[in-house]
């Protein structure tokens, strides 16, 4: 195991998946001279040169298809944006194109792509810098969807996404970057994908969360257990395929559950795991699945709007107790 | 496996080389300021005064502005207009009050220019409710649309449809009024910039399309960026065009007036490119590596607001004690819109779901 920061777990998945094959490449903008936004791609140039590492202008919806066109045409692409809120300006290439094409061609063309970035809110960036687009995506047929919370994830689900020959959604965020954890030096590390992880074993509650919300569900369980709650969390890491049967077993075991996901309520990730629960197990249930999400309001900026915004632990906390009757 | 000589394939232009090498030159090429006093431009010493105070305005506002966040006092993101403020002033001097302006987050200078208060402004950093957007918005997101100024707008190139949005809807009212919209030279390369200029034009829109032209996106210098000359993009359009030399207030100031009557009366846009240079990093947490210290303040040796005070002073307009003066008032305006921003309350919680809707008492889904 050696102890790495998320953007190094993720920028080696690439690197060891670039050296592996020569048919991977990575563009975006800022991600060769400037070494990335948030300096995961940091190194790579220097490494791979101009011909692999290619910085693009602001133009998201043209590299993205520019993406799409290659992936078709033999290539394996990671298109970096700078967070997903910009990949809106791209979504007619993932969603029309990426997603469509082997179908509507009878299978005559693969698009096996990456297409990564931060994810969620960072912090006091307003209202169009702060949007969770993970459950928005996985409503389409035709992608997968990975939304990751420790660098051991990263790394194993990168490389992963990367050598899937689909098209494949890989989320990150701006405030994990820096966060540190072991990783596993295991020589071609992989996470299936489609696979989620118990990471927290507890009999009394099951928590579901993905992303940045995994760590306020992981303060919420260290809070709760003082009170002798024990909570069982759940790290889906992929959102689609989603690993129901992880799910279910763990609620089978303790009749109760709290979803918590940084996406606006309406027809969210938590929606769907509250629908799947009840259809699978429903007579173990002792009490109604409850969610804590986002309001149905766009991000604030003043700092206290902003904190009674964002999920908090408090929350989670608030919602376990109240399934816990 | 790759072909022989694959890997010496390069894709985007390369920056810190040399020419000689293919890599390309930084930073603008300014074409020659106006040589016209202000008489001849239909400016008073007044009109002088007013512009140096607003320059100088926005200028200690940003410095200001940057220490507070510096101390802590607000977060976010936090872009400077600091070296670029010749540009919101002498367009705004030269438009009539009513006309539409619109901008990209790098918009300080251009609230201060049209409307807010160095205190609402300072407070909406602070996230106050006694800011500009009242605490929601933020840095990137001033506003002031009672005096026209529709905004800053945090998606590159979002807001540019938007504003010749606000001139159909002047011309569908035959009002008299124009709109400008001003985005960088990073926004010139997305589709919504294309897509608009095509509709201005089919359907003689009374608009103003304005590169601020400051020589990065980020940290990428234009060339690396962008292909020709930007302003060549009016031809395809067959658009009236014109370039700027931005880092002259009385430059922007002639070309934007004659531009704003010609847009007025013939109800076509136009595409102008503005060349600038920014002084400061893109945001706060930018190691800009990607420039030299030279180049920098090869550019920070030709000041707008230095420049415009060496005129007021070599004219005899103005003597030394005058520039003092107004530049103590703006200080005392500066320092009293920091304690206004700090002793000001935060918004209550409740403002959370305010002005997401019309309605008082709105559906929100839980
Ligand atoms: C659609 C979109 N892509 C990327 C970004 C991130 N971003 C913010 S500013 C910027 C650079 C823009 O440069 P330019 O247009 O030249 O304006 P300047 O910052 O120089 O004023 C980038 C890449 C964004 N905000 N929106
Ligand atoms: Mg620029």
């Amino acid at each position: 195991m050696a102890v790495l920061q998320f953007r190094e777990a993720i920028k080696h998945a690439i690197d060891e998946e670039m050296s592996r094959d020569e048919r991977v490449f990575i563009m975006g903008e800022e991600v060769a001279e400037y070494n990335g936004a948030y300096k995961v791609t940091e190194g790579l140039l220097d490494k791979y040169g101009y011909w692999r590492v290619i910085d693009t202008p602001i133009s998201e919806l043209g590299f993205a298809g520019l993406g799409v066109g290659a992936a078709m045409n033999g290539l394996r692409p990671i298109v970096e944006f700078m967070t997903f809120n910009f990949a809106v300006l791209a979504a007619d290439q993932i969603i029309n194109h990426a997603t469509k094409v082997k179908y509507m061609t009878g299978g005559q063309a693969d698009c096996p792509i990456v297409f990564r970035g931060p994810n969620a809110s960072a912090g006091q960036l307003g209202a169009t810098h702060s949007v969770a687009y993970d459950s928005m995506y996985a409503q389409f047929p035709g992608l997968k969807v990975i939304y990751v919370s420790e660098p051991n994830d990263a790394k194993g689900l990168m490389k992963s996404a990367i050598r899937d020959h689909n098209p494949v959604l890989f989320m990150e965020s701006e405030q994990m970057y820096g966060l540190k954890g072991e990783v596993s030096d295991e020589e071609d590390f992989i996470i299936p994908i489609g696979k989620g992880k118990i990471k927290r074993e507890g009999s009394d509650v099951t928590l579901v969360a993905h992303g940045k919300m995994y760590h306020f569900a992981v303060k919420a369980a260290n809070e709760l257990a003082k009170d002798g709650i024990e909570c069982e969390i759940i790290d889906p890491r992929t959102v689609k395929p989603l690993d129901l049967k992880l799910i279910v077993q763990s609620v089978k075991k303790t009749n109760r559950c709290v979803v918590i996901d940084e996406a606006h309520p309406f027809a969210g990730l938590a929606a769907e795991i509250g629908f799947l629960i009840q259809r699978e197990a429903f007579d173990y249930l002792d009490a109604p699945v409850l969610r804590v999400c986002l309001p149905d309001v766009n991000a604030p900026f003043s700092k206290p709007l902003f904190d009674a915004w964002l999920p908090s632990p408090k929350n989670i906390i608030d919602a376990v107790k109240q399934v816990s009757y | 496996m790759a072909k022989k000589g694959t890997s010496d394939i390069r894709f985007a232009p390369t920056g810190m080389e040399s020419p000689e090498k293919g890599g390309v030159q930084k930073g603008v090429d300014l074409p020659a300021a106006t040589r016209k006093k202000h008489k001849s431009l239909g400016l008073t010493t007044q009109h002088l005064k007013d512009m140096y105070q607003q320059m100088y305005l926005q200028r200690r506002f940003e410095e200001r502005a940057m220490q507070q966040y510096q101390k802590g006092k607000f977060g976010g993101f936090l872009h400077l207009y600091i070296g670029q403020e010749a540009i919101s002033t002498g367009t705004v001097f030269a438009f009539n009050n009513d006309d539409d302006i619109i901008t990209a987050y790098r918009d300080h200078g251009w609230g201060l220019c049209r409307g807010i208060s160095a205190n609402e402004g300072m407070a909406e950093l602070f996230g106050k409710a006694t800011g500009c957007s009242g605490g929601k918005g933020g840095s990137m997101h001033f506003a002031n649309v009672k005096e026209h100024f529709w905004g800053g707008y945090g998606i590159v190139g979002g807001h540019i449809p938007i504003a010749s949005g606000l001139a159909f809807a002047n011309k569908y009212n035959s009002n008299g009024r124009i709109s400008a919209c001003f985005f960088g030279d990073g926004a010139v390369d997305q589709g919504a910039l294309h897509e608009t200029m095509n509709l201005a034009q089919l359907w003689k829109l009374p608009t103003i399309f304005v590169v601020e032209n400051n020589g990065y996106s980020m940290g990428t210098a234009a060339k690396r960026h962008t292909v020709a000359e930007i302003v060549d993009r009016a031809k395809g359009y067959g658009m009236k065009s014109a370039v700027i030399n931005g880092m002259d207030v009385f430059s922007v100031f002639e070309k934007m007036k004659e531009i704003a009557e010609d847009v007025r009366k013939h109800s076509e846009p136009w595409f102008v490119e503005i060349r600038t240079y920014r002084y400061r990093g893109h945001s706060m947490s930018d190691p800009q590596k990607y420039r030299t210290k030279e180049e920098l303040e090869e550019y920070q040796s030709i000041d707008p607001i230095e420049r415009l005070k060496s005129y007021m002073l070599q004219e005899k307009l103005f003597k030394q004690s005058d520039i003092d003066s107004i530049e103590e008032g703006v200080e005392k305006e500066v320092l009293a819109a920091v304690s206004f921003a700090d002793e000001s309350p935060f918004p209550e919680e409740s403002e959370l779901y305010t002005d997401m809707f019309v309605e008082d008492n709105p559906y929100f889904h839980v």
